[in-house]
């Protein structure tokens, strides 16, 4: 009988502790949201800041956040798929191809305030960049690249052997075979460790500090090469800078509710095609 | 024919060049951390450096000391895995052990979209709703304190602790279970004697994944932990982390000076703890691949 009171006991508090996790995760979503969507309207999405940062809307902010984004992406995809193609079907089996491989697990692991030393160090000052998008999206994309490469990888040696070896069968090279069957097979997998890392880059703020990112910048950017305004850096400096606390505090929350939203619905997306893959393949 | 080896030639050549130039780039990290850190261990000794306990990078002359710093990360982590441990773990052993399939299907995904919340978000939270409310119950001149951090970061890391140690709960094999429940152990005893001890490996690379994250986390600590650069006394002191201090102070380091390679030889300490917790997590996570019969 008291092994059963142990483990009623046990339970019960296994189940406290999820109750207490979804509690207090829910209760930052809940407090945002609240306080967030007061704030936000039309013309706060639309419109750019006015009165030194108390008035008006976040669209610059907004823009900022996409073009930094998009501008990584473009950087990182590429290049982080060809570098898992390379691994995966090019490289022969060696120890310096493990070695590669456990370093590229180890990077995704880098605190990010270091990337964004790196880039100062790289892009703004020895490259000269200066503190530009073009800056803040390399740094970001180098960011993204070892997500990418691994989950490309992942998706990459989870296609059947049987299947490449049909291909090469038929008559097919190596690379029709890469282009022809196992890309589009591995295309569900890599498209969701892209999209995950799509969302992970949007909400970063230490790797754009140094490298992209102004606190206020009239208008929209206008080239590569210019300042930006980014919404995670934004909701930071609305906190510690300026001079009125109260009106940025109200416009914080509001830029919180747009990140949270925006980073939330990509992961969601990415983690929805997971799950139908997981259930397709048993 | 040979038009068509050609082709193939190019191709592999194509991926060969991509993919070192990427590793050209995770390379370069490592080359730039040491190039722009080590100068500071020529300038004040790499002891005095690393144990020196005052930390005034700007007065005349500068101290450069990262011992409060150092302290400061070791606080606020530790404060963390207090937090997230217990909640990560015991949220992962209710989804693996008593949770039903729907529900489990229904809150794996939840938890996992939890993960990716920004930190610029937590942080703000932090800011706004729990510094008042610390500040008030515990009647502080500031809410801003290791505590708060601590508290943050610890709530940060728990879904991602959560998500991995679920993942390594639900590779024991079924028949680990039954062989349990047929010498007549009842559930409770085969998850705390049987379960557990098969997944422990697992569970503690969640654990020290999370605290590779807890202790790398920027945006978090440098909104919500203080920023005083001095040694903490009690969990109520505000502390300046190592990365708080790099994001705080890399603004103002002129570059090329010894604040500036300061700053850089923080990093370069930060990067190589990280890469040891990561180092410990891979290999005790391939010895439970293999002692629980998967493939490495």
């Amino acid at each position: 009988m008291k092994k059963n009171i142990t483990q009623n006991i046990g339970f019960f508090l296994l189940f406290a502790c999820i109750i207490a996790t979804l509690f207090f995760l829910g209760t930052i979503i809940y407090f945002i949201f609240t306080r967030g969507i007061q704030i936000i309207s039309w013309e706060f999405l639309t419109q750019p800041p006015r009165n030194a940062m108390t008035e008006g809307g976040v669209a610059p902010v907004i823009v900022g956040t996409l073009y930094l984004t998009l501008g990584a992406m473009v950087f990182a995809v590429p290049l982080g798929l060809a570098c898992a193609i390379y691994l995966c079907e090019y490289s022969p089996k060696s120890i310096v191809v493990n070695i590669i491989r456990i370093s590229i697990n180890n990077l995704a692991g880098v605190p990010s305030v270091v990337f964004g030393l790196f880039g100062l160090a790289v892009f703004v000052n020895f490259l000269n960049f200066g503190v530009s998008i073009l800056s803040g999206s390399l740094t970001l994309g180098i960011l993204a690249l070892p997500l990418i490469i691994s989950a490309s990888q992942e998706a990459l040696v989870a296609v059947p052997h049987s299947i490449r070896e049909a291909s090469l069968s038929l008559g097919a090279s190596k690379w029709e075979t890469i282009k022809r069957i196992v890309l589009p097979t591995a295309l569900p997998g890599i498209l969701t460790g892209v999209i995950l890392s799509i969302g992970r880059v949007a909400g970063e703020t230490a790797p754009i500090l140094f490298t992209a990112a102004a606190f206020y910048k009239r208008g929209y950017p206008k080239s590569i090469f210019s300042e930006v305004m980014a919404l995670p850096y934004h909701i930071y400096a609305l906190m510690t800078e300026g001079t009125h606390p109260d009106k940025q505090k109200a416009i914080a929350y509001g830029c919180s509710l747009i990140l949270l939203f925006l980073v939330l619905f990509i992961s969601g997306i990415a983690i929805y095609l997971r799950q139908r893959q997981r259930s397709y393949h048993g | 024919m040979n038009y068509k080896r050609i082709k193939e030639k190019i191709y592999k050549w194509i991926f060969t060049v991509l993919a070192f130039s990427s590793l050209f780039f995770l390379v370069g990290i490592m080359i730039v951390l040491f190039k722009e850190g080590t100068p500071i261990f020529k300038d004040v000794g790499f002891f005095k450096f690393l144990f020196g306990s005052k930390w005034y990078p700007t007065y005349e002359p500068p101290d450069f000391g990262i011992l409060p710093l150092i302290l400061g990360s070791i606080w606020v982590t530790a404060g963390a895995i207090i937090v997230c441990v217990p909640l990560g773990v015991g949220s992962a052993l209710y989804l693996n052990e008593l949770a039903g399939f729907r529900q489990r299907q229904f809150l794996k995904p939840i938890i996992e979209l939890l993960a990716s919340i920004p930190s610029v978000v937590y942080g703000f939270f932090g800011m706004v709703i729990v510094t008042p409310f610390l500040q008030k119950t515990f009647n502080l001149p500031t809410g801003l304190t290791a505590l708060n951090a601590s508290l943050i970061l610890g709530l940060m890391a728990t879904p991602t602790v959560c998500s991995i140690a679920e993942d390594a709960l639900s590779y024991v094999p079924r028949s680990f279970r039954e062989a349990s429940f047929a010498v007549g152990a009842n559930r409770w005893q085969t998850l705390t004697r049987v379960v557990i001890p098969a997944a422990g490996s697992g569970i503690s690379t969640a654990i020290i994944l999370g605290m590779s994250r807890a202790i790398g986390e920027t945006m978090t600590v440098l909104m919500v932990a203080g920023g005083a650069g001095v040694i903490p006394k009690t969990f109520l002191d505000p502390v300046r982390p190592m990365t708080s201090a790099i994001a705080a102070e890399m603004g103002e380091a002129p570059m090329g000076g010894d604040h500036y390679h300061a700053l850089f030889a923080i990093a370069l300490i930060l990067f190589l703890i990280t890469f040891v917790f990561n180092i410990i997590a891979e290999i005790i996570s391939r010895r439970f691949r293999i002692k629980l019969g998967l493939s490495g």
